[in-house]
């Protein structure tokens, strides 16, 4: 066991999957001399070289579009947009092209392309630096969407999300790069969690609390704060965004009878509305309140000295757990 | 024109920016007349034989019956659109003939007869346009990547792929490198000017064969470009060159230098085949509402199917017995390809579940099970009664 932040378990997770796999690419702006402008790929190009560690044009279609290109020539590339607003230019390529590569084709094509975007606010920076766009892409049939909260599932999920046959969009929350846990980077994949499958980080009977990304640990926080009211929190980390891991969503609920969703996206279209639906679906004779959802307002994303307003924290998640018992 | 030491175009003084591309002169690369007489050019030798010119002519004649077949289908209601390339054949001929086995090429949505060339099978085009498959063919089975239809997405696929191949080490000596097809309209989009430097920057062994139909739908090359187009190679730093689309010799000789000269280490090119989409867009367009009759005459008389059969007739290479053959052939095709259109069966509803994911879900297996048992009822409802 290592103490490794989370920016760099995903770097010694690229450079296990470099190691591994030949076909392995990784492609971005800045990605290589800078080591990227958060040095998530932090002297991988210094070790594999610059064709395999690439400085690309400043253009994200371009990165997406090549990829996919790549990939049809049996690469696996691991694209970075360098954040999460700049996600849009290659919307077109990652919706239109790499999704549906493999149904085109019939299943003779696979698309083994990641595209990593840090995600999400809280770090006190300008304009589509701080989004949260995983539900247009947690929409799109053929990609997998996943989401990291810490530092041991970031090295575990990179390199699973490489190995993965199908795209994935892979969300690194980016206030949390500089969090630091425990990591085993001497375990293999064979006995991790499955990428799909989400995570009981706290277990409790009362209510569950389904988070992914940066704000895991803010329910992690707001479970034991719970605790001193007498309310034990079941907080789930989901992982995987699409597909969902329904079955321990819904175990958990079936026992709470109560679930809050929290996430960092604005609640209108957000994941949380497609959970809610699937639990009244699933469990709607265990439910003793509707559904609560905890996300940021219907709005663009505020100027940053704002945001502490804007973003759930805390106190908005037992806010909605209280108001669970309101029914 | 010259061409400089990096094999770069200057158009000549004069060239057509401000008034419009022209249509021949100096920078129209041509070895074939409308009235079938060979031109030669210092650039481009070609030396063909006769059954070689007989080869072509037969191709030409063969993707054109089949974009004739598939536009009546389309009017019988078996396919549910097609987008024709009449007019276009001998770009698509002469650069399809132009590639190596090993060679890739990625098509838009009309290049029929570039499949025809790989040796795609008609059928699988149809299944497209039938609603069918989304294609459905393996792009590795003939180096013929899938039909791409948002406009200009393929020319970053190709580049992608161009780079696969310089990392897998088959740049220079006995190389390989990529065609990518697209059209004048999709010149405007962000992808393919992306396409062009990523190539250009990486030194891509990858050929941008932009036809230039002259019509994006509705919309006149005025409205895409104020220069050539081959010129817009020179600001991204390869060469452009154009080329008589509707000669099928020219556009041959054309694209075999620019593949040779990707395959061996000297990165992109652009070229312009010049050429008139002497249809519709698709069989759901009406050209009347936007170009005059007198335009499509004009360029009936550049047919490039007819100034094949003119050359052949004009050197003696072939007489009535051969053109005779070519269309019998051409009608047993058609037939082919009209009776297997036909017979077409429609995919199991359960085939929308399929393909999506590399590994079974278990989201697409819960729909799939409620849709089938949905289905089920209908059935039981009817045992019923």
């Amino acid at each position: 066991m290592t103490v490794l932040t989370l920016s760099k378990a995903l770097n010694e997770g690229l450079r296990k999957a470099l190691e591994d796999d030949p076909k392995v690419l990784i492609m971005g702006e800045d990605v290589g001399k800078l080591g990227g402008v958060f040095r998530v790929t932090d002297g991988l190009q210094k070790d594999f070289g610059e064709a395999r560690v690439v400085d690309t044009p400043l253009a994200e279609s371009g990165i997406v579009g090549t990829a996919v290109g790549l990939a049809l020539r049996g690469y696996r590339p691991v694209c970075e947009i360098q954040f999460d607003g700049f996600v849009f230019p290659a919307f077109d390529q990652i919706v239109s092209q790499l999704a549906k590569h493999r149904l085109r084709s019939l299943g003779h094509v696979s698309m083994p392309v990641v595209i990593r975007v840090p995600c999400g606010g809280g770090i006190g920076a300008v304009e589509h630096h701080s989004e949260s766009p995983e539900a247009y892409f947690a929409h799109t049939p053929g990609l997998r969407v996943v989401a990291c909260s810490g530092p041991a599932d970031a090295y575990t999920m990179i390199q699973q999300s490489i190995r993965s046959d199908d795209p994935v969009i892979f969300f690194e929350p980016k206030r949390r790069y500089w969090d630091k846990a425990e990591v085993d980077t001497a375990a293999g994949l064979d006995g991790a969690l499955p990428l799909t499958a989400a995570r009981t980080v706290v277990e409790g009977t009362d209510v569950t609390v389904l988070a992914y990304g940066p704000l895991v640990r803010t329910c992690v926080e707001a479970a034991v704060a719970a605790r001193e009211d007498g309310r034990q929190l079941d907080v789930i980390d989901l992982r995987s965004l699409s597909p969902l891991d329904l079955a321990t969503i819904t175990a958990s609920v079936r026992r709470t009878g109560r679930c809050v969703v929290v996430h960092e996206a604005p609640v209108t279209g957000g994941l949380g509305a497609e959970i809610a639906a699937r639990i009244t679906e699933e469990c709607f004779y265990q439910l003793e309140a509707p559904v609560m959802r905890v996300g940021a307002f219907s709005t663009p994303y505020p100027p940053s000295r704002l945001e502490e307003h804007y973003l759930p924290d805390l106190d908005r998640v037992l806010d909605a757990v209280d108001r669970t018992y309101a029914f | 024109m010259t061409v400089d030491a990096d094999g770069a175009v200057t158009a000549a003084p004069n060239s057509a920016s401000l008034d419009g591309p022209a249509e021949s002169g100096p920078e129209l690369i041509q070895l074939l007349t409308p009235e079938g007489e060979r031109v030669e050019h210092p650039d481009y030798p070609l030396e063909l034989t006769a059954d070689e010119v007989k080869a072509l002519y037969r191709d030409l004649v063969m993707v054109r019956r089949i974009d004739t077949e598939a536009i009546a289908l389309q009017r019988q209601g078996e396919l549910g659109i097609w987008a024709s390339l009449l007019g276009q054949e001998a770009a698509q001929v002469g650069s399809g003939r132009a590639l190596g086995p090993r060679d890739m090429a990625f098509p838009t949505y009309r290049e029929h007869g570039v499949a025809w060339c790989r040796g795609v099978d008609p059928m699988k085009l149809f299944e497209l346009f039938r609603g069918v498959s989304h294609g459905g063919w393996d792009p590795a089975e003939h180096n013929f990547h899938l039909y791409t239809i948002v406009i200009g997405a393929q020319t970053l696929h190709a580049t992608g792929y161009a780079m696969g191949i310089q990392r897998d080490g088959l740049v220079g000596e006995d190389g390989e490198a990529v065609i990518v097809y697209f059209g004048d309209g999709a010149t405007s989009q962000g992808d393919v000017n992306e396409a062009f430097v990523w190539a250009s920057v990486f030194n891509a062994p990858v050929v941008f064969f932009c036809q230039n139909n002259q019509w994006a739908i509705s919309e006149p090359l005025e409205r895409q470009s104020r220069i050539p187009l081959y010129q817009r190679a020179r600001g991204f730093g390869f060469p452009g060159y154009r080329v008589d689309g509707n000669d099928v010799f020219a556009c041959l000789a054309v694209t075999r230098r620019a593949m040779q000269a990707a395959r061996d280490g000297q990165g992109p090119t652009l070229i312009e085949a010049f050429t008139y989409r002497m249809g519709a867009h698709t069989t759901t367009d009406d050209p009347t509402r936007y170009r005059l009759a007198t335009e499509l005459e004009a360029w009936k008389l550049k047919d490039p199917v007819e100034r094949v059969k003119a050359y052949l007739v004009r050197t003696g290479a072939a007489g009535a017995a051969f053109f005779a053959s070519i269309d019998e052939e051409a009608a047993r095709v058609g037939k082919q390809v009209r009776e297997a259109c036909l017979t077409m069966p429609d995919p199991e509803p359960m085939e929308i579940f399929r393909n999506v994911y590399s590994e079974p879900s278990a989201l697409l297996a819960a729909e799939r099970e409620q849709f089938a048992a949905y289905l089920d009822s209908f059935v039981t409802e009817e045992a019923a009664r």
